[in-house]
């Protein structure tokens, strides 16, 4: 994908995001960090562009919330910043890559100590697959086929293909 | 460093050098020193202690990130605020904690520190929380054990986590990201037999500020090389220069070991009184690690100042503690630089 593919594809949530709502009256984005959250600031501003409709964004920092705390380093990366009531409204997470969702599962958690989202939706630029939870998205950039040990690298510049570095 | 330190049982954590982008290491599993911690070390503390600061502010103030590990706080000498602030810190990320304080355990039968410890250890706890009246305890304890112990405080020695939080403090009001860099501080007052004293020496000279130590001849330690300090007797000469002047407490019982001539006395020379406090620069903050005697080291109606932080120190203890046992259990990276 290249980087107007990328900025497409957001336009593109952006019209099923607003459809599926009818509307933006109560949804908020919260982009997980890191990744996520810049993906989340560029589809905000795509919603208020066409709706004229500013929704909240947040971010949200899924460290303290990972399943394999202890088994490798996990560290915050970023603060977590959601400074809007996070209850009754339709929450959408924005992340750069769906993988296992494992990532998606320790988001869910940690949104619900922000207070009970009426509902949760799930946008991602790539799905690549492998899935290791019953997670799916709702909106989808691009579903890209891969290996295990592919990397994707979603930037400014579009979405990279590459070879996962041993680590 | 000590033995304990280049103990090669670094528990489960990954191989470090095999993950480049992870924690600083050089490896120590305890918190022991501040100088285990070197820059990075404390630089990385406070970045993740951002990230706590955070979780006390929302409704339900927990993660649950040390599910299933247990922290005891083995406490052989009295303390309110440190042992509280820990204990809320393990709660807050979730894990169990013990309490165990010396006067009501087998300590008082006559059972050895050692075997008390290993009896300890041997339940199973991830992390000891020690503080102990006698300066070295912490690291007997971590040659002792499997458990990743914490220096709460031994003797007038050190007491780390203080440091930390006094650092973060400081940042958090002078909203600098990098360091102290430049920035003048006085310690002011029993230098001699204070842990927060020596904690803070290394911390702050660590981020680049320039600690001036201020007090009476009798309360300077015996030797004062090696430490990156200047020393004065003239506080009304150093207020004025200082951007942060940090008091510390004063046990009146030095009088009685005829160390000062009266409390009076050395309020009269090294009080921050209401009179002094005319002499601070504008924005000069003051701190105090508690508990404050308030009309000995600092008046009363100046510990309420704006500039005082000494509740923000109380509140950012908690996630500075959090930060700690969080690197220590759960990052599975190892606390060091």
């Amino acid at each position: 994908m290249t980087a107007s593919d990328v900025r497409r594809a957001l336009t593109r949530i952006a019209h099923e995001v607003i459809e599926r709502n009818r509307g933006l009256e109560r949804v908020a984005l919260i982009g997980l960090q890191t990744g996520g959250a810049p993906l989340a600031r560029r589809l905000a501003a795509i919603l208020e562009e066409i709706d004229g409709t500013a929704v909240p964004v947040g971010s949200v920092d899924v460290a303290f919330y990972r399943d394999d705390i202890g088994l490798r380093p996990v560290l915050p990366e970023a603060v977590t910043s959601i400074d809007f009531e996070v209850s009754g409204r339709v929450v959408v997470l924005v992340d750069d890559v769906l993988f296992t969702g494992r990532t998606v599962r320790a988001a869910l958690n940690a949104l619900n100590d922000y207070g009970r989202a009426q509902a949760v939706q799930l946008a991602v630029m790539v799905d690549r697959g492998h899935r290791e939870l019953p997670i799916r998205p709702d909106y989808v950039g691009k579903n890209l086929p891969t290996r295990r040990d592919e990397l994707v690298d979603v930037s400014e510049e579009g979405v990279v293909l590459g070879d996962l570095v041993a680590r | 460093m000590s033995d304990p330190m280049s103990d090669p049982m670094s528990g489960p954590a990954a191989d470090p050098a095999a993950d480049p982008g992870g924690w600083p290491v050089t490896a120590t599993r305890h918190l022991l020193s501040i100088a285990d911690l070197g820059r990075d070390g404390i630089n990385e503390v406070m970045r993740v202690t951002d990230s706590f600061v955070e979780v006390g502010r929302r409704a339900i103030p927990k993660v649950p990130a040390l599910r299933g590990k247990t922290v005891v706080s083995l406490f052989c000498e009295d303390s309110t605020r440190t042992r509280l602030s820990f204990e809320t810190a393990a709660r807050r990320l979730s894990a169990d904690t013990m309490n165990f304080s010396a006067s009501s355990s087998s300590l008082s039968k006559g059972e050895s520190l050692r075997d008390t410890v290993e009896t300890i250890d041997a339940m199973g706890v991830h992390a000891l929380v020690v503080r102990h009246f006698s300066a070295g305890v912490p690291w007997q304890v971590a040659s002792w054990v499997s458990a990743a112990v914490v220096n709460a405080g031994d003797g007038w020695h050190e007491h780390p986590t203080q440091a930390l939080l006094d650092c973060y403090t400081i940042r958090e009001s002078i909203g600098a990201d990098a360091g102290l860099e430049g920035l003048r501080i006085a310690i002011v007052g029993d230098v001699k037999h204070s842990r927060v004293a020596r904690s803070n020496v290394l911390a702050f000279s660590a981020l680049g500020a320039e600690v001036t130590i201020v007090a009476p001849p009798t309360l300077l330690p015996p030797s004062l090389a090696g430490w990156p300090v200047v020393v004065s007797n003239d506080l009304d000469g150093v207020l004025p220069k200082s951007d942060v002047v940090y008091l510390l407490r004063l046990q009146t019982e030095r009088a009685t070991e005829s160390l000062l001539p009266s409390v009076r006395e050395y309020t009269a020379g090294y009080g921050l009184t209401r009179e002094r406090g005319a002499l601070l620069a504008e924005r000069a903050l003051v701190m105090h690690p508690g508990p404050m005697n308030r009309g000995v080291e600092i008046a009363a109606e100046l510990a309420g100042l704006p500039n005082s932080l000494v509740t923000r120190q109380v509140a950012n203890g908690v996630a500075v503690r959090m930060a700690v046992l969080y690197l220590l259990l759960g990052s599975g990276a190892d606390l060091g630089a």
